[in-house]
C-alpha cells in the first residue's frame, strides 16, 4: 500500500523538496557570514546586514509561512479527490486492502513527508535567522526585523511549522473527501487554513502561555507612546523588554481601573492647523500623566517562546489527529 | 445452491430519493448474472451495494457468504470493475499489474501475465494513454488476476466501439469458462446480456421486476393474441405483464408456469429481449401495486 502511495506521490513531492533543498543551500552558504557578523556587531547585527541577506530574511519568513500552505493545497487536497473525480478509488477499494489502511498509508506518508518538509524548512530558516532573532532580543531595533514572538515570526521559527504542515495537510485531504473535487477543495484548504493562521494568533495564541502585565507611567521622556484614534487611545512600546509580545494594554486612571483616556487629552491637542508640536505633546502628556493615568501592559516575554511554540503544535496535532479520525469516520461510513 | 449474492428489502436513499428500494435477491453461485435496465434503474447502486463500496439504508446484502468489503477476506472474494472501467492514468500497464500483485493476498501473476501479453498491451504504456477498450481489459485483468469467487461488473463495455465490445464480452466469457468464476454485469444493452448470461435481473426504476434464469423466464412467457377480452377474466395462474388492445385483439404478454390451453389464444414464444422490454414498458403504477421482486426460481 505504502509502494502504490509512493508512486502516485513521489512526483509532488519532489517539487517542494527541490524548493526547501534550494533555499537550504542559500541558507548554508550565506549563513555563517551573518552569525560573523553578530558575533562582533551584537545587536547593532541589525543595522549592518546587507540588502540581500535582508531579502533573504524575508524570502526565508514568506518560504516556512508558505510550506504549510502549499502543502495542504497540493498533497493534501488532491490525494482523495482526486481519486473520486477519475474513479480510481474503486479500483484501489477493490483490491484485498481495507478502505481504512489505504486511508491510513496515504495520511500517514503525506503526513509524514508535510512535516518534513516544513522541519527542514524551520530548520535552515530558523538557524540562519537565529543570529538576528537574538540582535533583536538583545534589544536591536524592531523596525525592519521581527522579534521571534511576533506573529509574523512566530509561526516561521522552530517547531510549529512542523504541526502547521500536518494541519494543513490532514485538512486538505478531509476537504478533498468531503468536497470530491479538487479545485474547489484546493481552494476552500488555502481559505480554512489562512483563516486558521488568522484566528490562532489573535484570539488563541496569548491564552497557551501565562503572560506578564506591567503598568508604566505615562511622562514624557518614559515608555515612548503613540496616540491614536484622534487621542482616544494609547498604545505604550516596550522597549525595556525586547523581544516581547504585546498581546493587550489598558490605560488606567487614578486609581487603578480601567478606563477611557479623558477627553481633556484631546483637547489638550488641538490645534488651529497641522499637527501638534513636540513641546505641546509632551505638555498634555504630562498633563495626563498628573491625573494619575497609566498604561497597563499585557505580554508575552521573549523567554515564552518556547513554551509557546509546544503548546502551539500540541494544539495543531491535535486538530490533525481530530480530523484524521473524521476522515477515517468519513471514508467508512458516508464516503463511496 | 450455495448463494453469490443475496439481497433482502434492501434499499438505498441518497438525500431524498431512493435509488434502489425492497430489493430481495437470491443468486445462486456459478452464473453469469446480467443486470438490465433503462439509465439511472438503479443498477450502479445495486453493483456499488454488491462490491461494498455504498452501505444499505434499508435491508442487508450478502455477497460470497459475508458483508460487502468487511474485510481482507471478503475483499479478496470479490472482483469489481467500475464504471468507465477507471485506471491510475499516470501508472503504466505494469505498474498495474505490481499494484495488483502487492495489493492481494491471491494474486495470479502468471494469469495476469500472460493477459497482458496475448491483448498486446505495451507494459511499459501508461494507462491514461490506452484505448477505451485496452483500458477495460486492463481492469477487467487486474479484476480477474485477483481471484475473486465473484467478479462484478458495471456497464464494462458501455464507451466500447462494438468491435472492442464483442472482443471484451468473449474474453471475459473464455475466462469466467476458466476460472470458474460467478459474474454479475449490468449492461443497458439486453443483447449484450442475452449473449453472454444465463441469468437475468430487470430492474426499472429502482425495483427489481423480475430475476430468474433465462431459459426458465423464457419458458415461462408468453405472448397471447386473440379476439379482445379483459385481461382480469384469465384465469389465476396468468399473470399479465403488458396488454394491448386493438378494436378487435387484444395482445397480452404473460408469465405463467403452467401451460396455456385456452383455444382462443394463439401462443407465441417471447425472447429475453421482448420479456425484459415487457418489464421496462410496463405503467408504473402496475409496478408500484403489486410487490416489485417477481422470483422465477425452479
Amino acid at each position: 500500500m505504502i509502494w502504490l502511495t509512493w508512486r502516485q506521490f513521489r512526483t509532488q513531492a519532489a517539487v517542494v523538496f527541490a524548493v526547501v533543498a534550494a533555499l537550504a543551500v542559500t541558507l548554508a552558504v550565506t549563513g555563517p557570514n551573518l552569525s560573523d557578523l553578530y558575533r562582533t556587531a551584537g545587536s547593532s547585527l541589525v543595522d549592518q546586514v546587507s540588502s540581500s541577506d535582508q531579502s533573504l530574511y524575508y524570502v526565508g519568513l514568506l518560504v516556512v509561512l508558505a510550506v504549510p500552505a502549499v502543502v495542504g493545497m497540493f498533497w493534501g487536497a488532491p490525494l482523495i479527490a482526486r481519486e473520486l473525480e477519475t474513479g480510481t478509488h474503486y479500483l484501489a477499494w477493490n483490491q484485498g486492502v481495507t478502505r481504512t489502511r489505504w486511508l491510513a498509508a496515504k495520511l500517514g506518508l503525506g503526513a509524514a513527508a508535510a512535516m518534513t518538509a516544513a522541519g527542514l524548512t524551520s530548520l535552515a530558516v530558523s538557524w540562519w535567522s537565529s543570529p538576528l532573532d537574538r540582535a533583536v532580543n538583545g534589544g536591536g531595533a524592531t523596525d525592519t526585523y521581527f522579534p521571534r514572538l511576533d506573529p509574523v515570526a512566530f509561526a516561521a521559527r522552530g517547531v510549529v511549522p512542523v504541526a502547521h504542515a500536518a494541519f494543513a495537510f490532514v485538512l486538505g485531504v478531509a476537504l478533498g473527501l468531503v468536497i470530491r473535487r479538487t479545485l474547489p477543495a484546493m481552494a476552500t484548504t488555502f481559505a480554512l487554513y489562512a483563516a486558521v493562521q488568522i484566528v490562532v494568533p489573535i484570539w488563541i495564541r496569548s491564552h497557551l502561555a501565562a503572560a506578564d502585565r506591567t503598568v508604566l507611567p505615562i511622562e514624557p521622556g518614559g515608555a515612548p507612546i503613540s496616540i491614536q484614534d484622534g487621542a482616544r487611545h494609547i498604545i505604550a512600546h516596550l522597549e525595556e523588554v525586547p523581544g516581547s509580545w504585546v498581546t493587550s494594554q489598558q490605560t488606567l486612571n487614578a486609581s487603578g481601573q480601567p478606563a477611557p483616556v479623558p477627553s481633556s487629552f484631546a483637547d489638550c491637542l488641538r490645534t488651529e492647523s497641522g499637527p501638534p508640536t513636540l513641546q505641546q505633546v509632551d505638555g498634555c502628556v504630562a498633563d495626563l500623566g498628573a491625573l494619575g493615568y497609566q498604561q497597563q501592559v499585557t505580554y508575552q516575554p521573549a523567554g515564552n517562546f518556547w513554551v509557546l511554540q509546544w503548546a502551539e503544535t500540541g494544539l495543531y496535532l491535535g486538530l490533525a489527529l481530530a480530523l484524521a479520525g473524521f476522515c477515517a469516520w468519513w471514508i467508512r461510513r458516508r464516503a463511496t | 445452491m450455495s448463494a453469490v449474492l443475496r439481497a433482502q428489502g434492501l434499499g438505498k436513499r441518497y438525500k431524498q430519493r431512493w435509488a434502489l428500494q425492497n430489493c430481495d435477491l437470491d443468486v445462486p453461485a456459478g452464473r453469469v448474472v446480467g443486470l438490465v435496465g433503462p439509465n439511472g434503474a438503479g443498477k450502479s447502486t445495486l453493483l456499488k451495494l454488491a462490491s461494498g463500496m455504498l452501505t444499505p439504508s434499508a435491508g442487508t446484502i450478502e455477497v460470497c457468504g459475508g458483508r460487502p468489503a468487511a474485510g481482507v477476506e471478503q475483499l479478496a472474494k470479490v472482483g469489481f470493475v467500475a464504471q468507465d472501467t477507471p485506471v491510475y492514468a499516470a501508472l503504466s500497464v505494469a505498474d498495474h499489474l505490481d499494484l495488483g500483485k502487492r495489493l492481494n493476498p491471491n494474486w495470479d501473476e502468471a494469469v495476469a501475465r500472460e493477459r497482458i501479453r496475448r491483448l498486446g498491451l505495451d507494459p511499459e504504456q501508461r494507462a491514461g494513454k490506452l484505448s477505451g477498450g485496452q483500458r477495460a481489459q486492463l481492469a477487467l485483468t487486474l479484476g480477474i488476476a485477483k481471484r475473486p469467487e465473484l467478479l462484478i461488473l458495471d456497464e464494462p463495455v458501455a464507451a466500447l466501439d462494438p468491435l472492442a465490445r464483442r472482443e471484451f464480452m468473449q474474453d471475459l466469457m473464455e475466462a469466467v469458462a476458466e476460472h470458474e468464476l460467478s459474474v454479475v454485469l449490468s449492461s443497458h444493452l439486453v443483447s449484450d446480456v442475452e449473449r453472454t448470461c444465463d441469468y437475468v435481473i430487470v430492474l426499472v426504476d429502482s425495483r427489481v421486476q423480475v430475476a430468474g434464469d433465462i431459459d426458465d423466464l423464457v419458458a415461462c412467457h408468453h405472448r397471447l393474441t386473440g379476439p379482445r377480452r379483459d385481461p382480469d377474466t384469465l384465469p389465476g395462474g396468468q399473470h399479465v405483464i403488458t396488454a394491448s388492445h386493438t378494436d378487435r385483439q387484444t395482445t397480452l404478454l404473460v408469465r405463467t408456469d403452467t401451460a396455456v390451453h385456452d383455444p382462443s389464444w394463439t401462443v407465441s414464444p417471447l425472447g429475453l429481449e421482448d420479456i425484459v422490454l415487457a418489464y421496462m414498458t410496463r405503467p408504473a403504477d402496475a409496478v408500484r401495486d403489486t410487490r416489485p421482486a417477481l422470483e422465477v426460481l425452479r
